[in-house]
């Protein structure tokens, strides 16, 4: 491919970091659809527009998902580009692969598509950048012959997808890339068949650092805590102010989000039941302070990006969940919830916006579960408000 | 592309709907289910009448729950079971496969 075809493009191969064109040109040596995809790239910056259509309806027999169609609109211009359709693989809990497992999956994508891969998508999912249509059957075979499986798209459970966990990290409050296995395997009909009202996504950290972010994406954010005391190892604590004075003070006294921690120079004292668990103590001395034995997670709901409306984080729905296979508690919950959104969610909605709409208080009774103060989002902020005691004492 | 029913040029889009909705018949049904791979027993049938009421009434295609819940009526299966039953009726989804044959519009939305 010769540079002057690309000039704008070129001009992100220059500088410190690695670009997307270098890969791209890279393949566009054996890939003629790749060059077209790329020059149909320049164009769009040439006209400040993109020239992929909108959508578009692609599939495999059986499925209702995990292929996105992806159309040029100037096929005639770019006929290796006409066609360029994403495949969303599932991916392996924590995203653990042989190198076998990983030749495999770029030998089917050279084959049978455009052989770009991006390891991996937002989503969590393998994905296939670009195949076209007459291509889909055989490549989907192809696939589950070595043991894959799409992932999810449009309005049906996604992909679930967990952090690294126990197989790494040292902070694991439980065995989040079993659940997520679990949870991905009981629910292939929700995957695969677009049945709800919009997209649902399950996300499942092991520890409140939160690697998958699942407080901010997921509709069901599955995130390890524990239920007891932080253990405090004094003395690491006292080695470490010799070390570095001030800087328990700086790094974990003052940046306490409830301001539960005392430390006098000698000793700490956490009040715990002011502590949220936001796990930044620990982080700053994994040496001396460690999680507390009785270990679970919190389950939140409603985590979105703003498109209808703008974009919610999730927020508590079960406190503490004890986490132990088959994962009974959590099922019935998940099944629960998409009960009342199937019978009372509008096309596009998703769950928190349902229950924003809906109000938690009548989302809760439908569901069958209490109300609880840590539930509470932020206290109201309205002062004339006034409950019926208050009438009662004046 | 187009398809020739009983000597009539139907035109389809890229993606093979109809793009003269008022040229569905029974008999354009019938060659597009053919085009799909699908057999039409009288349960393909009750659901494509169904999509066509409902798309006449609220000029719009029913959300895939609102179908599967006409399914579960239909058949008296449970919900979840209707959902899986849609599939085996339309291979490729309800909401691509059926609504093709029954000559609405084409799905939009994307990922």
């Amino acid at each position: 491919m010769s540079a002057s075809e690309t000039p704008l493009l070129d001009e992100l191969l220059k500088g410190p970091w690695p670009s997307f064109i270098k890969e791209m040109k890279e393949m566009a040596e054996t890939k003629p659809m790749v060059r077209d995809v790329l020059r149909q790239l320049e164009k769009s910056y040439v006209d400040k527009k993109t020239h992929w259509k909108h959508g578009g309806i692609v599939g495999v027999k059986g499925y209702g998902g995990g292929i996105i169609g992806r159309y040029s609109d100037s096929p005639e211009e770019f006929p290796g580009a006409a066609h360029f359709h994403t495949v969303r693989v599932n991916q392996p809990a924590g995203w653990f692969y042989t190198s076998e497992a990983l030749r495999d999956l770029c030998d089917i994508f050279e084959k049978y598509g455009s052989g770009l891969t991006n390891m991996h998508g937002s989503t969590g999912d393998i994905i296939l950048l670009g195949t076209t249509t007459d291509e889909l059957e055989p490549i989907f075979s192809a696939l589950t012959e070595k043991g894959w499986d799409l992932g999810g798209s449009g309005s049906a459970l996604r992909t679930p997808s967990c952090c690294v966990g126990p197989a790494r990290c040292e902070w694991a409050m439980f065995d989040c890339l079993d659940v997520c296995q679990e949870l991905t395997l009981f629910y292939q009909d929700e995957i695969h068949r677009p049945s709800f009202p919009y997209k649902f996504k399950i996300k499942v950290s092991g520890c409140p650092n939160d690697c998958v972010s699942a407080i901010a994406r997921a509709d069901f954010s599955i995130i390890g805590t524990w239920k007891d005391h932080i253990r405090i190892n004094q003395e690491e604590l006292r080695k470490a102010e010799a070390e570095r004075p001030g800087y328990i003070l700086n790094a974990a006294v003052l940046l306490c989000p409830t301001r539960a921690i005392e430390w006098d120079g000698q000793e700490m004292k956490i009040d715990n039941d002011n502590c949220v668990r936001c796990m930044q103590c620990i982080n700053a001395f994994p040496k001396a302070l460690k999680p507390g034995v009785e270990r679970g997670a919190t389950i939140l709901l409603g985590a979105k990006a703003p498109i209808v409306q703008g974009a919610l984080f999730s927020s508590v729905l079960i406190p503490f969940m004890e986490i132990e296979q088959p994962y009974e508690e959590m099922k019935e919950l998940i099944e629960e919830i998409w009960d009342v959104w199937d019978d009372h969610g509008e096309n596009k909605e998703r769950i928190g916006e349902l229950v924003e709409r809906m109000g938690k208080g009548e989302f809760l009774a439908k569901i069958g579960i209490e109300p609880d103060v840590q539930m509470v989002i932020h206290p109201r902020e309205n002062p004339y408000v006034f409950y019926d005691e208050y009438y009662e004492e004046t | 592309m187009s398809l020739d029913v009983n000597g009539v040029s139907i035109d389809l889009d890229d993606d093979g709907y109809l793009i003269d909705r008022t040229q569905w018949t029974e008999d354009v049904a019938k060659a597009l289910s053919v085009t799909e791979d699908v057999e039409m027993s009288e349960q393909h049938w009750e659901i494509i009448h169904f999509l066509r009421s409902y798309y006449e009434e609220y000029q719009i295609a029913p959300m895939v729950k609102i179908l599967a819940k006409e399914v579960a009526k239909m058949t008296g299966v449970e919900k979840r079971a209707a959902s899986k039953m849609l599939y085996e009726l339309f291979p490729s989804g309800p909401a691509k496969q059926a609504c093709k044959i029954a000559g609405l519009p084409k799905p939009t939305g994307c990922v």
